[in-house]
């Protein structure tokens, strides 16, 4: 008992003598794990919290328990409209542009260095130019002059022109359009760089050891030397198309016609910031949380298995 | 001497690199490429070739690619319209770029002087930050919108550009990739100034900060993109504490006489981050390489 008390204080004595020690590590990262922690980390808590609540800012939140996830999840029909909606442009645009985000990395990597800049800019360049993507809007008019229908009549694809903002059955298509076009960001410019790192003497190795083409390379050289940036990247895209609203908001309107570019984020933006119903917002915002956590340890225990 | 060699090597590396490709391959993914190239490229070419079109062709049917008569009226148009507003324009602009040299310092200091001890110490609880850190980069800026507004009036802070700020500063992906970059920093260099007597503080200033130059200007990128395009949020009501981005979305709602307007705004918009994204290209890469998820 003596024994265990005593071996419990030096348990504690040594960890406190081993932060003393690291004083200046916790002095140099108090700043920013302040700031983390208050914007970031206890926001996420709270949000758990208040989504067992009916809270609309006016008054302090009352407790209802689950009703706010009973109803979600079993009485609001446009909820189920936007996680369909949510779920087809995750399951598309996720994979798409993270294969595209790849491919166009591995191909440019083969070009000459200032070639090479000069492509990576252009797929880079959509990702950063603020709202540029509205060019879209001019693109997908639904009149005669919409770039896209005026092609596809000219081509005599169509006779009439196409409402591709206001139909629902377009509406989907072109944001998943819009969505890829803009999809090649952070995890591009990772990819490219990771292709760069690969060390060169492995493709000789491999030429030697009998690698015949540029696909055998790829898979045994290449991608098992870039698995940090494979799953950087994959992190990136999964939380980027799990959460489209702005494309959706901006080029078919919010609400959209008949909730056809409803996602749960809008759904969450429509409850949070116009209807103040913050408990419901915030069920909505945990189930988001906990669809982007699981997505996202998934496929990461997938890709941690290329290439062997 | 030395060099002559290592030319010689590594022109018949560069041969032995090439073993296995075949021309029609390379004719078919260079076509392939720049087929999505043109894809990628069009539309920011339109929004800058509309900006430049007086009213009429912007309406012309089948729209040009380029601008026939090339005119600067829209852009004049625009700061009429601006100088006509409430709030003089430099306003804005003064409040947009505040809060993005403001953020963008704030965020290159503060995340390196967190990323140091992460990327080269063992102590207590560090690998609790770093999990939270990584697992961060997984949510969505929406799902922690509702607390954050309760948090920032909580602080007293709607209507101060801190409320834009200090959540900026807090990003974990620009203090991942510090970290990651921190990690390659040989661990000798920081021995040796040690055994010279430097204190922690002083490593991380003189030796440190300096050695890892790429990687701050990929944060500043990552940062700046980021504030240009802010609106102030649900943050900033006060007219006259608008960034700019707001301003202009502002005018971008208008009607269809504004269509040259648009283009002009869009323009501005899209120019400056690309303009800026060009003179850092091949640093940022650099950071990106030492940035793996493991």
């Amino acid at each position: 008992m003596q024994k265990q008390v005593n071996l419990k204080l030096t348990k504690r004595q040594l960890l406190w003598k081993e932060m003393k020690k690291n004083k200046h590590n916790y002095v140099l990262m108090a700043p920013y794990v302040i700031l983390f922690l208050t914007f970031t980390i206890i926001p996420v808590f709270m949000s758990l919290g208040i989504s067992f609540t009916y809270f609309n800012l006016l008054e302090s939140p009352r407790f209802i328990g689950l009703d706010n996830y009973t109803k979600l999840l079993l009485e609001d029909d446009v909820f189920i409209i936007a996680l369909k909606n949510t779920l087809i442009l995750a399951v598309v645009t996720g994979p798409v542009s993270y294969l595209l985000a790849f491919v166009f990395a591995w191909l440019i990597n083969e070009l000459k260095p200032k070639l090479r800049a000069f492509m990576t800019l252009i797929f880079y360049a959509p990702s950063i130019s603020g709202n540029a993507f509205l060019i879209w809007l001019l693109i997908f008019s639904g009149d005669v002059h919409g770039y896209a229908n005026a092609i596809l009549m000219n081509l005599g694809f169509i006779d009439n022109p196409i409402l591709w903002l206001k139909n629902p059955d377009y509406m989907l298509f072109v944001i998943i359009l819009v969505q890829l076009w803009l999809s090649l960001g952070v995890s591009f410019l990772a990819f490219i760089a990771g292709l760069q790192s690969v060390d060169k003497t492995l493709y000789e190795a491999g030429a030697i050891d009998g690698i015949r083409n540029r696909w055998q390379e790829l898979w045994f050289i290449t991608l098992p030397s870039m698995k940090p940036q494979l799953l950087f990247g994959a992190v990136m895209q999964i939380t980027t198309s799990l959460a489209i609203a702005e494309v959706s908001m901006q080029l078919v309107g919010f609400p959209s016609i008949q909730y056809a570019g409803h996602t749960i984020v809008t759904h969450l933006i429509d409850y949070g910031s116009t209807r103040f119903d913050l408990g419901y917002a915030s069920a909505i915002a945990t189930l988001l949380f906990l669809i982007m956590m699981t997505t996202n340890i998934v496929v990461r225990s997938i890709l941690r298995k290329v290439g062997e | 001497m030395n060099s002559i060699i290592e030319n010689i090597k590594n022109r018949k590396y560069r041969k032995k690199k090439r073993i296995n490709r075949s021309k029609a391959g390379d004719i078919t993914l260079f076509a392939i490429l720049l087929l999505f190239g043109a894809f990628s490229a069009f539309p920011l070419i339109m929004t800058a070739s509309n900006a430049f079109k007086p009213l009429d062709e912007l309406f012309l049917f089948p729209p040009r690619l380029l601008p026939r008569n090339i005119t600067f009226d829209n852009f004049r148009d625009l700061s009429e319209l601006m100088s006509n507003s409430w709030i003089p324009f430099t306003r804005y602009f003064f409040n947009t770029i505040l809060i993005t040299v403001l953020g963008t310092f704030g965020h290159v200091l503060i995340a390196s002087m967190a990323a140091y001890p992460l990327a080269k110490y063992k102590f207590p609880g560090r690998t609790l930050i770093f999990t939270l850190v990584v697992y961060s980069l997984m949510f969505a800026p929406q799902v922690t919108a509702t607390p954050n507004y309760i948090i920032i009036s909580r602080l007293g802070l709607i209507d101060n550009p801190a409320a834009i700020i200090l959540p900026a500063i807090a990003s974990s992906l620009g203090l991942y990739l510090m970290k990651q970059f921190m990690e390659q920093i040989p661990n000798e260099l920081i021995e040796s100034a040690k055994i010279d007597g430097a204190s922690e503080y002083r490593i991380f200033f003189t030796i440190v900060m300096p050695l890892v130059k790429p990687a701050w200007l990929t944060l500043i990128i990552l940062l700046f993109q980021r504030l240009w395009i802010t609106d102030g949020g649900s943050f900033i009501f006060s007219e006259e504490l608008k960034p700019v981005s707001y301003a202009l979305r502002q005018i971008a709602q208008g009607t269809i006489e504004r269509a040259g307007t648009i283009a002009a705004v869009s323009f501005i918009m899209m120019i400056v981050p690309v303009t800026f994204f060009i003179f850092s290209q091949s640093r940022i890469v650099e950071t990106f390489s030492h940035s793996g998820m493991k």
